[in-house]
This record gives structure tokens, C-alpha cells and sequence, in this order.
């Protein structure tokens, strides 16, 4: 780098808060049916740059037609998942000056099906909420609903998520596995979760969450909780307390013994 | 709705995330599969150590101290050693462990090795829905043994304060009392347990006692969020307990003691 160079940074730091430092980024592109290739750009990192702050750049000054969604940068609305340096994150929250030296990897989410460059079809997740019992208030409560805090406050963490769908995307189940009919996936089990254990909820999902769910080929691994931008504690508030419930329903004998003696006790009142 | 095969494709080698600090180079410069390898080392080591224990480990008792793979002591003169009347017990409940279940898919199986990476299997994934691997749904009769197994655990350890009569402080002592504290952390943080105390509850305002159970699930939760610590730490101090009395016993050293 030349002395003017390096002037001109300078005056280009002041002004517009580049570092004048060049970031070599390599942008996964292509659409389906198409061969696709990695691209090359180099850009120029600005304070506080973003992965999609680059994408931006890249999509105004060098390459127009780069596919990518976004909405909020703001880590909020869940559009802008993909995979950088082969890790599942929203590329709003994840700064350049944090990524280690070297070239930047920007891939689209490898679980679900490729529409063009960092953009996928996300559809799928949207059937398989459709397919979920949705939230059945109580007949017998009197309105307006009374709730105890101690009785919702497990649910705040379940309301946190942002289907963003890193955590499917990241599940082996999902990712490897390829079994998109039998198992739901960890976002789904996020939300049956906070349904179940709603204080106001009347439907019973757990035969639900056992077969179409397929909840018993979760073999708890955590990735999904590992890459959370809301950092659910998905496997272990979610997951697991649902698998909890399966047992007692299918593996707990002596659980079901007094369960059904409470239900036939329940119901003889409900008679007289 | 599976990605159909022409817009399959690979994605680039995974690098890091995070800018490295000294212990990250390090780990990174460590082959990958130092992880996995330490956690099937030292399962198996544990293992052999059990079984070695149970089989060819003679009665491990010296007042006041017993050994915790010998408790309770059941037909301790019986035809065969009596740690094989416990062993079994936290064997199981450790096999069927959700944080357990975790480690060994990982290492043993590779189902994954590591998020977000390929996979080398070929047949067919079927998880925890089949044969044996859904026996781990047992998990909570596992804890109903291992939390009886704990409670003899700690009448040894409070037993072990008196020899003939008076007062004992040993370090075994110590160490006897440190093994049953991780014990219980281990075994109370379960997630078995953490449901049936309040997680199997929808509202409970709803159910008598309810708040009380609402205490005592977030109780639970917070041991649960280092069940993994525990779980390792209390295999150590088992392991630990049981080689130092072992020493005491055949005199190989002395008993510090008050
Ligand atoms: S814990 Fe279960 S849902 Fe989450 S990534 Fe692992 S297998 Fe998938
Ligand atoms: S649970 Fe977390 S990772 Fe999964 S979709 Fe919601 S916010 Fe994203
Ligand atoms: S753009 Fe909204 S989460 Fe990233
Ligand atoms: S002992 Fe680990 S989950 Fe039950």
C-alpha cells in the first residue's frame, strides 16, 4: 500500500467509518438445476460490519443480482439465517471483526431447499405448524382469564423464538438424515412445549408429539440449542420435558395406573 | 420434502467463528477427534474399572469405611462378589442419562460428531424409536434404584464418623461425604426428576401444593443446568472413593485422621 493509500483511508476512516481493511468474502451462488460456484468479493470493512452489511455491499456495488432475505437487522425477525464459515447464524448478528483472518464463507442453509444464492425455501416448517393442535382455551375457566405468574413464567422462554430455523437447520435428523415426513424438528417441539404446558390449554398433544412428532428420534445431541440466537434452551426445557411426558403416558406403568385412577375418579365426578 | 438431487450440494469446510483466543488455537490445532476419543476413554475406563471391581476386586471394607461399589451390603459372604448386587444399578442410570445418552451418541456413535458436519453412516437413522435405544424411556425406574443405592451411600458415610464407638475424622471420611454430596447433585439434578416434582404440571394453581412444587421444579432446574459437571465429577469421586480405600485397606497408605 502506497503512502496516498493510505491517506486516503484515513480520510475515508473519518468520514465513513471504514477501517481500511479489506475483507476477501466467497459467496455461495446458484439456483436450482444449475451448476453452482462459490464467488470471490472483496470489501471493504466498515466499524462494526455485519456479515450482511457485506452482502449489502456486495448486492450495491458489486454484484446486483445476489439473492439473500433480510428484514430487521435486528436479530428479530429471523430472515437472514444462513451458514458462515460452515456455522448456522443470522448474518445480522454476527460481526466481521469477530470472524478469524482469512476469507468468509457465505453459504445458504443446507437443510432446506435451494430458491437462489443465500435464499431457501422455508415452506416446510410452515405445513408442519399447521399440522400442530393449536392452543384449545379451557371450557370451564371464567373470563377474563386470572394467570399466576409461577404458572406462565416457564412460557416467556418458549415466546422468545424468532423462526429463524437455524435449530432445524443444524439437526442431523433434518440436515443428514433427510427425515423432513417423520420428525418435526426442534422448533416445533419449542412451540408443542409451550402449548403443553399452558395453564389455559385443554388439547393433549403428547400421542401427537410421540408419532407424527416423531419425537424419539431426537437422540439429544444439542446442536439445535447450540446455535439459538434466542438461546432456548431448547433440547433441555423443551425436548427433553416432552419426552418426560411420552414416558409417562407409554413407559411408566405405575404413572399410568394413577393417572387413570385420577381420570376415572375425575370423571365420576363430572357425572354426579 | 427433501432437497431434490440437483440442488444438492456441499458445503465449504467449516472454519472458525470467533476470533481465537490462546485456548481455542490451542483446541483447534488439537485434532478433532481429541474430544470424542477423551469421553470414550474415559467411559470405558470406567467400565473396565467397574467390572474389574465387581468381578476380580475382592470386598472393599475397612472400618469404618466401605467402599461405594460394595453398598448396600447385600449377601456379602454369598457364592459371588456382593458388588454385583450393585453395580448394575448406576450403571444403568447412567447408561440411560439424557446428559450420558448425549456424550456417547456423539463419541461412540458419531450421530453427530459435531453439529453441523456430515455424517458417514449408511443405514437407515431410526434414533431413539427403536429397539434398544428406546429403553432409555426406562430413565426414571433407573433413578428410583440409584436414588435407594444413594441413600445407603450416605448412612456409610455418616457411619463412617464412628469407629468402635467414639468420634472418627478421617480423610477417607472426607472424601466419603464429598462423593455422596456430587452424588446427590448428580442424581437430584435429573431430569426425571425435575419432572415428576413440577415439570409434568400444566398449572399449578391447579394442583395441591402446586407452588411449593413450582419452587422445588426451579430448584432442581438449577442443578440441572450442570448436570454435565456433576455427572462427571461424581463419576470421579466414586472412582476416587473407592481407590482410596482400597490403599487404606491394604496398607499401602495411612488414614490421615483426627
Ligand atoms: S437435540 Fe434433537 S432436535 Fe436438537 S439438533 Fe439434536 S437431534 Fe435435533
Ligand atoms: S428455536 Fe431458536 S433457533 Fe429455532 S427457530 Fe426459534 S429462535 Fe430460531
Ligand atoms: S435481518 Fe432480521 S434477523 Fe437478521
Ligand atoms: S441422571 Fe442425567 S438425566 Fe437423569
Amino acid at each position: 500500500m502506497t503512502d496516498t493509500a493510505e491517506a486516503t483511508t484515513d480520510i475515508r476512516h473519518t468520514q465513513d467509518g471504514r477501517t481500511g481493511r479489506t475483507v476477501r468474502f466467497s459467496v455461495f451462488r446458484g439456483v436450482p438445476g444449475a451448476q453452482a460456484s462459490y464467488v470471490t468479493y472483496d470489501v471493504p470493512e466498515v466499524e462494526g460490519m455485519v456479515v450482511l452489511d457485506a452482502i449489502h455491499y456486495i448486492q450495491k456495488n458489486l454484484d446486483m443480482d445476489l439473492a439473500c432475505r433480510w428484514n430487521c437487522k435486528a436479530a428479530k425477525c429471523g430472515s437472514c439465517s444462513a451458514e458462515v464459515n460452515g456455522h448456522p447464524v443470522l448474518m445480522c448478528k454476527t460481526r466481521v471483526d469477530d470472524l478469524p483472518e482469512g476469507t468468509v464463507t457465505v453459504a445458504p442453509m443446507k437443510t432446506f431447499p435451494l430458491v437462489k444464492d443465500l435464499v431457501t425455501d422455508v415452506s416446510r416448517n410452515y405445513k408442519v405448524n399447521a399440522a400442530i393442535t393449536p392452543f384449545t382455551p379451557r371450557k370451564d375457566e371464567p373470563t377474563p382469564w386470572k394467570i399466576q405468574q409461577h404458572d406462565i413464567e416457564r412460557l416467556y422462554e418458549f415466546r422468545k423464538c424468532i423462526e429463524c430455523f437455524l435449530c432445524m437447520d443444524v439437526c442431523h435428523i433434518l440436515r443428514n438424515h433427510d427425515l423432513h415426513e417423520e420428525y418435526y424438528g426442534p422448533r416445533y417441539f419449542v412451540r408443542m412445549a409451550g402449548l403443553e404446558m399452558h395453564p389455559m390449554d385443554d388439547a393433549d398433544r403428547t400421542d401427537e408429539i410421540r408419532t407424527a412428532g416423531g419425537i424419539g428420534f431426537c437422540n439429544i445431541t444439542k446442536c439445535c440449542t447450540d446455535v439459538c440466537p434466542e438461546h432456548i434452551h431448547i433440547t433441555d426445557n423443551a425436548i427433553i420435558p416432552m419426552k418426560e411426558r411420552v414416558a409417562d403416558r407409554h413407559w411408566d406403568p405405575i404413572r399410568r395406573m394413577f393417572t387413570k385412577k385420577k381420570q376415572t375418579a375425575n370423571a365420576a365426578d363430572a357425572a354426579e | 420434502m427433501a432437497q431434490d438431487a440437483t440442488t444438492k450440494w456441499t458445503p465449504p469446510e467449516r472454519t472458525g467463528l470467533a476470533k481465537e483466543s490462546a485456548f481455542h488455537r490451542l483446541r483447534r490445532r488439537a485434532p478433532w477427534w481429541l474430544l470424542p476419543l477423551t469421553v470414550v476413554t474415559v467411559l470405558s475406563a470406567f467400565i473396565v474399572y467397574g467390572i474389574w471391581t465387581a468381578f476380580f476386586g475382592g470386598k472393599v471394607y475397612t472400618a469404618p469405611y466401605l467402599s461405594p461399589f460394595y453398598s448396600p451390603q447385600i449377601w456379602w459372604n454369598g457364592p459371588v462378589t456382593p458388588a454385583l448386587w450393585v453395580l448394575p444399578f448406576p450403571l444403568l442410570f447412567r447408561a440411560t442419562c439424557y446428559y450420558y445418552r448425549k456424550a456417547y451418541y456423539r463419541s461412540f456413535f458419531w450421530d453427530p460428531p459435531a453439529c453441523a458436519v456430515g455424517e458417514a453412516r449408511k443405514k437407515p437413522y431410526k434414533g431413539e424409536t427403536r429397539f434398544p435405544l428406546f429403553l432409555s424411556n426406562l430413565h426414571r425406574y433407573a433413578m428410583y434404584l440409584a436414588v435407594i443405592v444413594l441413600i445407603f451411600l450416605w448412612i456409610d458415610a455418616i457411619a463412617a464418623f464412628d469407629l468402635n464407638g467414639h468420634f472418627y475424622l478421617g480423610l477417607g471420611t472426607a472424601i466419603m461425604v464429598i462423593n455422596c454430596i456430587f452424588l446427590s447433585a448428580y442424581t437430584f439434578g435429573c431430569h426425571s426428576v425435575r419432572h415428576l416434582i413440577g415439570g409434568c404440571v400444566d398449572c399449578y394453581s391447579k394442583v395441591r401444593g402446586g407452588v411449593k412444587r413450582y419452587e422445588g421444579w426451579k430448584f432442581i432446574t438449577k442443578l440441572n443446568e450442570r448436570h454435565a459437571m456433576w455427572a462427571w465429577l461424581s463419576l470421579f469421586s466414586v472412582v476416587a472413593t473407592d481407590v482410596y480405600i482400597r490403599l487404606v485397606m491394604t496398607g499401602i497408605i495411612t488414614d490421615p485422621h483426627f
